[in-house]
């Protein structure tokens, strides 16, 4: 199954149940739409929620910078010794 | 980081195709931390270059004469002609049964390979991929905006495509060398796009895969790829994933 077929899928058993509640009158028709702007507002929120907590808790790796210069080093002085062309651009 | 020493199982040839263009220095580099760290396995490193105007191909050639030109294939193109293309030509020449791909710009360091191999093994994967997004991996060198396209772009893959995997656009990979060609004849995106495409895919198609934290600190030499296009670009992709996978 492709994938957009699961995604309409779910949105139309969302759909399915919103529209249950309208017939029940659960939920009083002059709000009809509200489903879809709760959905898109809280889709939206959620967004940038994870954006947000995922920004603060960036797995950042400054040593490895450091660890990486060493690296070039030593690969430069092996290198150059035997006949690779190391310098800089 | 404790130093992982795998042997590679009996009659495992590991195929590493790295694509080039402009990567006269790092290339160098690369090809000398995969020896320093792949001491007891069995491999081989495919260097496939776009027609690089700055001699990337003529130290390829001096790196051949110090590790022998059985263990460092040079497969070059005329000029450039892209990711995904780049990764067929190499493995039409690669002889192992497992293909890495990874970049040449030193971005992805050659330490995480005895780890890749390690997870192949325990697990049995078809596929382990590096993730920068998880504990034990990470980012260097990455400004603000950079983080926040990034994990902008990581939300909108995860929350729409389920993909399956925490780094999508990553492409530092191992992958079993079948599995690898099902997924070329499958996908048919260009740049990182292809990336994403493939490990999509490779979701859906039910193949085991494994992640292994990897660090990436970007850009020590050489001139950065990145622009603003690259988003347009990306939601393009992702819409075009969302729809066909």
């Amino acid at each position: 199954m492709k994938h957009i077929v699961k995604i309409i899928t779910l949105l139309v058993a969302i759909s399915a149940m919103w529209i249950g509640l309208l017939e029940m009158s659960v939920v009083p028709r002059s709000q009809t739409w509200l489903l879809s702007i709760y959905f898109i507002v809280s889709l939206g929120c959620y967004g940038l929620l994870m954006v947000g907590i995922g920004l603060m808790h960036f797995p950042t790796c400054p040593q490895e910078a450091v660890l990486l210069q060493q690296d070039i080093v030593e690969a430069k002085h092996y290198l150059k010794q035997r006949g690779v062309d190391v310098g800089s651009e | 980081m404790e130093d992982v020493r795998p042997e590679g199982g009996a009659g495992d040839k590991y195929s590493l195709i790295v694509p080039t263009y402009n990567e006269r220095l790092n290339i160098a580099l690369v090809v000398y931390l995969v020896f320093k760290h792949l001491r007891d396995v069995d491999f081989e490193i495919i260097i496939v270059d776009d027609g690089s105007p700055d001699g990337t191909q003529d130290v390829v050639k001096q790196l051949q004469q110090v590790y022998g030109d059985d263990r460092i294939l040079l497969r070059a193109r005329p000029r450039k002609l892209g990711l995904g293309t780049a990764y067929s030509h190499g493995l039409k020449h690669a002889s192992g049964n497992f293909v890495v791909i990874m970049d040449a710009d030193l971005s992805h360091h050659p330490k995480y390979l005895p780890q890749f191999i390690k997870k192949q093994q325990e697990t049995g994967a078809s596929i382990v991929t590096g993730t920068r997004y998880v504990k034990g991996g990470g980012v260097h060198g990455w400004n603000l905006m950079r983080k926040l396209t990034s994990r902008g772009a990581n939300v909108l893959a995860q929350t729409f495509l389920w993909p399956g995997v925490s780094d999508l656009t990553g492409s530092f990979r191992l992958y079993r060398k079948s599995v690898l060609e099902d997924l070329i004849n499958s996908c048919v995106s260009k740049g990182y796009v292809f990336q994403m495409e493939m490990i999509v895919r490779a979701s859906r198609k039910g193949y085991h895969i494994e992640e292994v934290p990897i660090t990436f600190v970007d850009r020590v030499f050489g001139s950065s790829k990145l622009g603003g296009s690259e988003i347009v670009e990306y939601l393009k992709g992702l819409a075009y994933l969302l729809v066909t996978t």
